[in-house]
């Protein structure tokens, strides 16, 4: 079953020179790193922790709705469990979990660089995430919060009397945690390059989290300063929100939305950009319309911050500021489109194999179509009056969330692991996993479209009967779902002890990241790289022979 | 409505699956063709500036009739017909309650007669909630603090679910309720039934036992204006803007006096914040709404300021 990419025979000998990993083992050494690839491995394991705790509420969700009653839990715990799903997931895992994880541990090493331009702020990001992650994990323990993650208020300053302060400002806390990364990755791909490495040369996962990190440093403080007035209102009943004291609800909603729409992006472009190195790799080509991709990642960080009202269609907004927002939001449409067709266009006389990370970016593009298109449905100003706030809307948004960003990032787990950890992972299993994820998820997500199209209002504790069967089914889906998830955890794992022993360049990849050992020396290089040519290259690197081909099994 | 809203919806699905389709039998096509073969090299290709924005555009033209289409339905479901009957909703945590202009009240459910147009004119007690009909394709959030409107006309007799679809707190999948839809002379046994007073009757009772008469005078020109026809007419304001007098102007005119004067009057009118309940509003909105037609002789619009000055009375807002 096992079959490996590489035979350990053929691997090179273990590296005895320093690498990162093996240099210094105490605990000391860890907590206080400010090396950008151990500080990734922090983050690896955190955000581990926060998806499985976040996995474990919504089959918590998954199994009371498995009956029209509510019969699992109480109506406040079930809404305190899916505020904690909501909010775990989107601030301590969707949010961090490509920039924070593959970005921290891989833009340095992509642009020749030895590390982060500033390392003691990047250690700094991962300890306010921990504060928040803590924060948030007390929340939890000591009686939750039951507004979900989008805090509409007057319910959360007025009408709630859950920890809302000290649930915020875990949010806070990550908020900045991201605002120092992305001003970290922006000082860096700008001041950092190696010599020869313009910015049309870059790899597009460095132009992706480019994109993000200028939504990251002027988005978050705007939910930081809704946070703060959220608590204002709370603690002294200033009248900001709640028309009661004067304040208007509506403005929650702008502010929360203007941040919060583009943090889809945040989520959603990392993946995109890992998306685009792995199709390169496994069709050993450059990709179609280099200029084209990776500009389009900025003009979805420019676009998608003048969309935010799309999520207020039947708030209160003006019959004509409703028209605006849904026209603004179809351009946005455009450059996510040009993405999956120039990947498309990418295969086009390829030489194409079917590793792991390869499947994964299939599924990346087979689900994002989808949840992409759903995006439209959900613009279009007559039906997501319809659609709006029930299951349609919460498929929709799993589609790009947890199909887009997740399969974005296990197929980049998978292709960088080697590097990572020095080690490859058991390609059967791999394979095994992708596919238990890819119809999980199907048959978790694809029901909830009909749900919410026959009305199905979201947040539902209890429903009418008729909605059982599409129900149940989203419930078998997620425990195919669950199995997907948790076998790379496994094999990962397995493989740090049991694994083959990586080489450097295990797939026969263009990047800087592949020109150094696996794992990499503590500065990445022994030497500045200086770069002569364009990215992905593959007419000037051989394929490895060992590459796992249709033709050769 | 629900019949164009599934119209605009199939022509998506339509599209969308062919899009879909497009792109899934592209990628298995190519990644089958073009699978690993000993002896074939990778064709490095730059890309092609036509084919992108191609791409870029045809889908964009495409996206522009989900638009313009969703659009107009958009606009006729945000365009009440100028005679809708007319039902009152006031939301809480976490109950619907229904007020008919004849006086009927009801909880949860809301009776209306088949074909015809009915506008539904909601607030909210406390949180935000959102009226949601499935069957009938429409939806709106209903707020504390103002006026929000929805309408509908039901074209087959039967219940249909009602579902709070704004989180509202604790029971929030618990705020529903049914609408039923009578034949027209069901529904008018159904609206016999109730013993109430006519709302604008209610609320001219309360008109005068608040004291808004005193000041909001029809024969003379009092401290106030007279409100004779003066629902949905154009307002000058003390700070020489121009409002429309609706719905939710005449409700922030009681809440919030202060905060649109008109021209030529003073500020003296206290909040009836806490004062007033949102059911109690209503009635007092219905009312004037009812003064719309101006009685031959009164003063109408010709409002003047009153030459006593006027004393600024106390009331504690709550």
């Amino acid at each position: 079953m096992a079959s490996t990419v590489i035979p350990a025979n053929q691997a090179q000998a273990p590296a005895p020179k320093l690498n990162y990993l093996n240099n210094g083992h105490s605990l000391k050494s860890w907590l206080l790193t400010t090396d950008h690839k151990r500080i990734a491995v922090l983050y690896l394991i955190s955000v581990t922790v926060f998806f499985f705790l976040g996995g474990f509420f919504a089959m918590l969700i998954r199994l009371e709705l498995l009956t029209p009653q509510g019969d699992l839990m109480q109506a406040d715990t079930y809404n305190k469990v899916f505020t904690m799903h909501g909010m775990i997931m989107v601030f301590f895992f969707l949010i961090p979990v490509v920039p924070a994880v593959l970005g921290n541990f891989l833009i340095p090493i992509m642009i020749g660089a030895k590390d982060l331009a500033f390392p003691r702020i990047n250690l700094l990001s991962w300890y306010l995430y921990m504060v928040g992650g803590i924060m948030i994990s007390h929340v939890m323990l000591t009686g939750g919060v039951d507004t979900g993650w989008t805090f509409y208020s007057p319910f959360s300053t007025e009408y709630t009397n859950t920890k809302i302060v000290e649930a915020g400002l875990a949010a806070f806390m990550a908020g900045f945690s991201s605002i120092f990364t992305g001003l970290n990755f922006i000082v860096t791909i700008h001041r950092m390059r190696a010599p020869g490495l313009t910015w049309n040369r870059l790899p597009l996962f460095v132009w992706a989290n480019y994109a993000t990190s200028i939504i990251m440093i002027l988005g978050t403080p705007v939910v930081a300063i809704t946070i703060v007035l959220v608590a204002v209102e709370r603690l002294f009943h200033l009248g900001i929100f709640d028309p009661r004291l004067g304040g208007d609800p509506l403005l929650f909603q702008h502010l929360f939305w203007f941040y919060s729409h583009p943090a889809v992006y945040i989520m959603i472009l990392p993946s995109m950009g890992v998306i685009s190195e792995l199709i390169t790799c496994f069709s050993r080509k450059r990709v179609f319309g280099y200029n084209f991709v990776a500009l389009s990642s900025i003009a979805i960080a420019v676009i998608g911050f003048l969309v935010w009202a799309h999520h207020m269609f039947v708030a209160g907004i003006s019959l004509y500021a409703a028209m605006i927002f849904s026209f603004l939001t179809f351009f946005v449409g455009v450059p996510s489109a040009v993405k999956v067709f120039n990947w498309t266009a990418t295969l086009y006389r390829g030489s194409i194999t079917y590793a792991t990370p390869m499947l994964y970016a299939f599924g990346f593009i087979g689900l994002f179509t989808i949840g992409g298109l759903t995006g439209l449905f959900l613009a279009t100003l007559g039906i997501d009056v319809h659609v709006t706030d029930t299951y349609f809307v919460v498929a929709h948004f799993h589609y790009v969330m947890v199909g887009g960003v997740l399969m974005g990032y296990l197929g980049g787990m998978h292709f960088w692991w080697p590097k990572i950890s020095g080690r490859m992972y058991p390609e059967g299993w791999a394979k095994l996993s992708a596919l238990f994820v890819f119809v999980g998820f199907n048959l978790t997500f694809f029901p909830q479209f009909i749900l919410g199209y026959v009305g199905m209002p979201r947040r539902y504790w209890q429903y009418p009967p008729e909605f059982q069967v599409l129900n149940v089914l989203s419930t078998a889906g997620s425990s195919v779902l669950a199995v997907g998830y948790l076998l790379p955890m496994i094999y990962f794992l397995w493989s740090l002890k049991y694994g083959p022993i990586a080489p450097a360049n295990p797939w026969g990849a263009a990047g800087l990241e592949w020109k150094t050992t696996s794992p990499p020396p503590t500065f990445n290089f022994d030497e500045t790289p200086v770069v002569t040519w364009e990215a992905y290259n593959y007419d000037e690197i051989p394929a490895p022979k060992e590459l796992e081909g249709p033709g050769e099994r | 409505m629900a019949g164009q809203v599934d119209a605009l919806y199939i022509y998506l699905l339509l599209v969308s699956g062919v899009m879909t389709a497009l792109i899934y039998i592209a990628v298995t096509v190519l990644a089958i063709k073009y699978r690993r073969k000993p002896g074939r090299e990778a064709h490095q290709i730059e890309g092609s500036t036509i084919l992108e924005i191609s791409w870029s555009i045809i889908p964009f033209f495409v996206m522009l009739t989900f638009f313009i289409w969703g659009a107009v339905i958009y606009f006729k479901e945000r365009t009440p017909p100028a005679d809708a009957t007319e039902v009152y909703v006031v939301a809480k945590q976490w109950m619907w309650k229904i007020e008919h202009m004849e006086g009927q009240r009801e909880i949860n459910e809301l009776h209306v007669p088949v074909g015809q147009d009915i506008k539904l004119i909601m607030t909210s007690q406390d949180v935000i909630h959102s009226f949601f009909i499935p069957a009938f394709r429409v939806k709106q959030d209903v707020l504390p603090g103002r006026y929000t409107t929805l309408w509908f006309k039901a074209t087959v007799p039967g219940r249909y679910h009602l579902f709070c679809a704004e989180y509202c707190g604790t029971n929030h999948s618990g705020m529903g309720g049914d609408i039923v839809v009578m034949e027209p002379q069901d529904y008018a046994q159904w609206m016999a039934g109730g013993p109430s007073a006519p709302l604008q009757e209610t609320g001219k009772q309360l008109f005068t036992q608040l004291g808004c008469a005193t000041c909001h005078r029809f024969d003379v020109q009092g401290r106030g204006p007279n409100l004779t026809g003066v629902y949905n007419k154009a307002v000058l304001l003390e700070d020489g803007r121009t409002v429309i007098a609706d719905e939710n102007y005449v409700r922030e005119s009681i809440l919030n006096p202060t905060a649109k004067i008109v021209s030529g009057f003073k500020p003296v009118m206290p909040t009836f914040q806490g004062i007033v309940s949102d059911e109690q509003l209503n009635a007092l909105v219905a009312y004037v709404k009812s003064l719309a037609q101006p009685p031959t002789g009164t003063a109408g619009l010709q409002n003047q300021p009153a030459t006593s000055p006027a004393q600024p009375q106390n009331m504690q807002v709550q």
